[in-house]
């Protein structure tokens, strides 16, 4: 086990590298630079452009601007925003708890309704019930998140009033400090009556919109993985010893089905990460995601580097796990056979 | 009533139930920021996001009144010129509190070091405050504050004295802006004490009608209103800008009641913004204009009849109807008719492709003549579709034998070449900072005509000059105004731009906000708001 895990975490710091090259590149070739963006019509004189970009090492050739953000970066050294002049770090800490709420709470219900309804899907393959959850699945997987999102607001917040159309919390009725960062715990917290009601309703529709195609994706996934695993002998005799249905189904079948369905969940997590983004413009949700997009167009070349590699790290540390686990779940892994 | 009003109505009762009497009657106002702002301290910032989050912490020496350009006292209650307006002393207000925040309470009052300690930050580079957060004070220097002020002397507690390089008369107008707000210089102190002096710029103090409560990143900012202020205690109880960047998802909200206001909508959601009776629509001129210039240091542009021929070759009715629709008004001068000195007996020249030719010829120009028309790549408040303008426009001169061929390059490159003398015609824009006309008119000014200067027109008469000059350093308002007038008939008559329109600027309120008055300059302002 602990070899296997060796080799895994050796395989990531190749990946981690390649990233934080391709990132940096990447963040330099859109058009435009940190100075260029914050002027206006006014313009800017020769020597406080000069200036400002010395300030941001601008003028430095890229390959030493690379060296010296590598050396920072592995003495921990994210950066500063160019434009709040805070630590890249303590805005990325401030904000990841509500992405991480948002998108724990997106995979409860991806997984909580995906799961059975693959299950069943499988098990009533053929029937009407089948055909109407792998369509809508299917829909769900090809829908754009912007699209259903707004359409989600317009008929449950706006047309039933059902729920509120954005943020985290009623910020007339509500206020109080953060103490995790996790609204529905510090809500609890706060000890204000409706708080945590309040929370919970301003979560569900961003969540329900973030985990609609982890939902379609799990649900087709388990569906698949259960249809081979009820052709198995194992399952076979597990009937024929007259066992009820659901130990068939639950105990027996869906505990095998379950292991590759581990695997795409745990791909689900950098899919996550990027459909917050949108998600978060959509419901003001206050995460990453928004962060993010603020500073490809404030072009915060620390922000965007430091955020994009700050995400990509939780998204190989949990595939790392989701390695381990499918390891534990599946020894055949573990030992290579 | 619906589910969530219910189910709200029961928190809300459960929650009063609780609540002292005074705090269940506390009037709360919620304005839908479109984006987060950088940081609370406005000399720092230029976007007016960034600047709403922070404008209802300051005051300023001068201040503009509400919904206007017009500057009245702020701070100082009074001041005076002399030395041939090269010195202004100011005579400041006693008894003015500084707002409390959590880790910081005043015990003195607003005071000239306050003053000294504002403006000495952004420009002394060895002040010890100058470099914390980093030192760009972009709007000082863009208003070429450090040329204008030699220096700023303390007389006494309530009397300050700046001295000018030279007289100039925008220089007023340049105080009442955000950027020369007053800040605490104790409040200053006491950071520097604790070793924490970013937090200046991060918990902001000042003698505003509003203190600084909480900023919750990217989701919520929280004030409360000061029952000590000087113009007294605002309507308004609690303060609370929410931020939300999607302008369907503003709408959304201020239809439900989670916004009392929000500004930029789309504009395929006025119409139904106008029908909706919980709704009032407010809009006016936005303090700008988006123009087209021919480079009169390229020829055939050094010839006003060329110049007078393109304008009148474009149909700008139909500019206006299908690229800015009821975001846009037709523009003829260079200045919007919200500033003050605006000359409405200008005759804009009329759409008359015919004309256009015939001064062409007398111009003796051949056609077809080859122009380029250099176009934005990136909307502007000012102009919404810089690209479709551009084609309009090639269009329209295609009719008069006149071939536009269509340039652009990123935002930051175009401006660079542009501002270089590069292109023979572009397209560029100009929004207003301080409501002053100067700050328009110093467009066409001879010194704004070099390189990499903003008279992209590279327009430079000495009639215009020397009435540009004469209006900066003259106090005398009506005597400006004259001024101003004649400057806008030379432009006119010299063709220099071809003036596009001022964009509209619309703001939508709950109709139960009342005494709520749009501001020319965008900003955003409730202290004088209520809500029946």
């Amino acid at each position: 086990m602990i070899r296997f895990l060796i080799r895994r975490i050796a395989l990531t710091l190749p990946t981690f590298v390649a990233l934080m090259f391709v990132t940096f590149v990447a963040i330099r070739l859109v058009p435009g630079d940190p100075v260029e963006v914050r002027v206006g019509e006014h313009g800017i004189s020769p020597e406080r452009l000069a200036e400002f970009r010395h300030q941001l090492g601008l003028d430095q050739p890229v390959w030493k601007q690379f060296a010296d953000y590598v050396w920072r970066l592995f003495h921990g050294d994210f950066g500063t925003s160019v434009v709040t002049n805070q630590k890249v770090l303590t805005e990325f800490f401030t904000l990841f708890p509500a992405t991480l709420e948002l998108a724990f709470c997106a995979l409860i219900f991806a997984i909580g309704i995906g799961i059975p309804a693959g299950a069943v899907a499988a098990v009533k393959r053929g029937s009407t019930y089948d055909h109407m959850l792998m369509g809508m699945s299917l829909t769900g997987y090809s829908m754009p998140i912007f699209w259903w999102g707004l359409l989600l607001v317009m008929f449950f917040s706006e047309r039933l009033g059902w729920t509120p159309v954005s943020g985290r919390i009623d910020l007339i009725q509500y206020y109080f400090e953060p103490v995790t960062g996790f609204m529905l715990i510090d809500a609890l917290l706060s000890d204000q009556p409706g708080a945590f009601w309040s929370a919970l309703s301003h979560l569900a529709l961003p969540a329900i919109v973030l985990g609609t195609i982890p939902l379609a994706i799990i649900a087709r996934m388990t569906r698949s993985s259960m249809l081979e695993v009820l052709n198995e002998d194992y399952v076979r005799t597990a009937k024929a010893k007259g066992l009820a249905p659901w130990r068939v189904i639950g105990l027996h079948a869906l505990r095998n089905a379950l292991i590759p369905v581990i695997t795409i969940i745990g791909l689900q997590v950098g899919g996550l990460m990027g459909g917050a983004v949108l998600t978060e413009y959509i419901f003001a949700w206050p995460g990453v995601g928004h962060w993010l997009i603020d500073a490809i167009s404030r072009r915060d070349y620390p922000a965007l580097q430091g955020g994009i590699m700050l995400i990509s790290s939780i998204v190989i540390i949990v595939n790392l796990f989701v390695d381990v686990l499918y390891g534990t779940v599946n020894p055949r892994i573990r030992h290579g056979r | 009533m619906t589910t969530r009003q219910l189910m709200n109505s029961l928190g809300v009762a459960m929650a009063m139930c609780l609540a002292a009497g005074g705090a269940a009657n506390a009037k709360a106002l919620v304005y839908c920021l479109e984006g987060s702002p950088e940081n609370f301290n406005p000399a720092l910032t230029t976007t007016n996001t960034s600047l709403d989050a922070s404008r209802h912490v300051f005051d300023q020496l001068v201040e503009f009144e509400r919904g206007t350009t017009n500057l009245i006292p702020g701070l100082a209650e009074s001041w005076e010129f002399s030395d041939g307006g090269k010195t202004v002393t100011f005579h400041l207000r006693k008894g003015v509190k500084f707002g409390a925040v959590k880790d910081f309470t005043p015990t003195r009052d607003f005071n000239a070091d306050d003053v000294l300690f504002s403006f000495n930050r952004q420009l002394k580079p060895d002040h010890p405050y100058h470099m914390v957060t980093g030192g760009k004070f972009d709007t000082f220097n863009d208003m070429d504050m450090g040329k204008i002020i030699q220096s700023i002397e303390k007389k006494d507690d309530s009397t300050v004295v700046f001295h000018l390089s030279e007289p100039n008369a925008p220089f007023m107008a340049n105080l009442a802006m955000d950027f020369a707000s007053i800040g605490s210089a104790e409040y200053a102190d006491a950071l520097t004490k604790k070793g924490t002096p970013e937090q200046i710029d991060q918990v902001p103090v000042g003698t505003g009608p509003y203190s600084f409560v909480a900023y919750q990143k990217d989701t919520v900012i929280r004030f409360k209103a000061r029952p000590d202020y000087f113009r007294g205690k605002p309507a308004i109880d609690d303060y609370i800008i929410s931020i939300v960047p999607d302008p369907t998802v503003r709408f959304a909200k201020l239809k439900a009641g989670e916004c009392t206001l929000m500004g930029f909508p789309r504009p395929s959601d006025l119409p139904e913004m106008e029908k909706d009776k919980s709704l009032q629509v407010m809009h006016q001129p936005g303090l700008n204009i988006a123009y087209w210039t021919f480079n009169e240091q390229k020829k055939p542009f050094d010839d006003v009849r060329v110049r007078r021929a393109l304008i009148m070759a474009i149909d700008k009715a139909a500019i206006i109807r299908d690229v800015y629709g009821n975001t846009g008004q037709a523009a003829k001068n260079p200045i919007p008719p919200t500033i003050w000195s605006y000359n409405d007996t200008v005759k804009d020249y009329p759409y008359d492709p015919e004309k256009s030719k015939t001064l062409l010829k007398e111009a003796g120009v051949t056609t077809p003549l080859d122009i380029d028309l250099w176009y934005m790549p990136v909307q502007r408040p000012y102009n919404p579709n810089p690209k479709r303008i551009g084609e309009m426009m090639q269009a329209d001169l295609s009719k008069i034998g006149v071939n536009a061929k269509l340039v652009t390059y990123e935002w930051g490159e175009y401006r660079k070449r542009l501002q270089q003398g590069e292109a023979m015609t572009g397209q560029l824009g100009w929004t207003g900072d301080n409501g002053d006309p100067d700050n328009f008119f110093f467009l066409l000014g001879c010194n704004a005509a070099r390189d990499g200067g903003q008279n992209i027109a590279r327009f430079c008469d000495k009639t215009y000059e020397d009435k540009l000059q004469k209006a900066r350093q003259s106090t005398d308002k009506e005597e400006r105004a004259q001024l101003y007038e004649d400057m806008q008939t030379i432009a006119h008559d010299q063709a220099v731009w071809f003036t596009i329109a001022h964009s509209v600027v619309y703001e939508i309120a709950k109709s139960n906000l009342t005494g709520y008055k749009i501001s020319p300059l965008g900003r955003h302002e409730f202290a004088g708001a209520d809500l029946k």
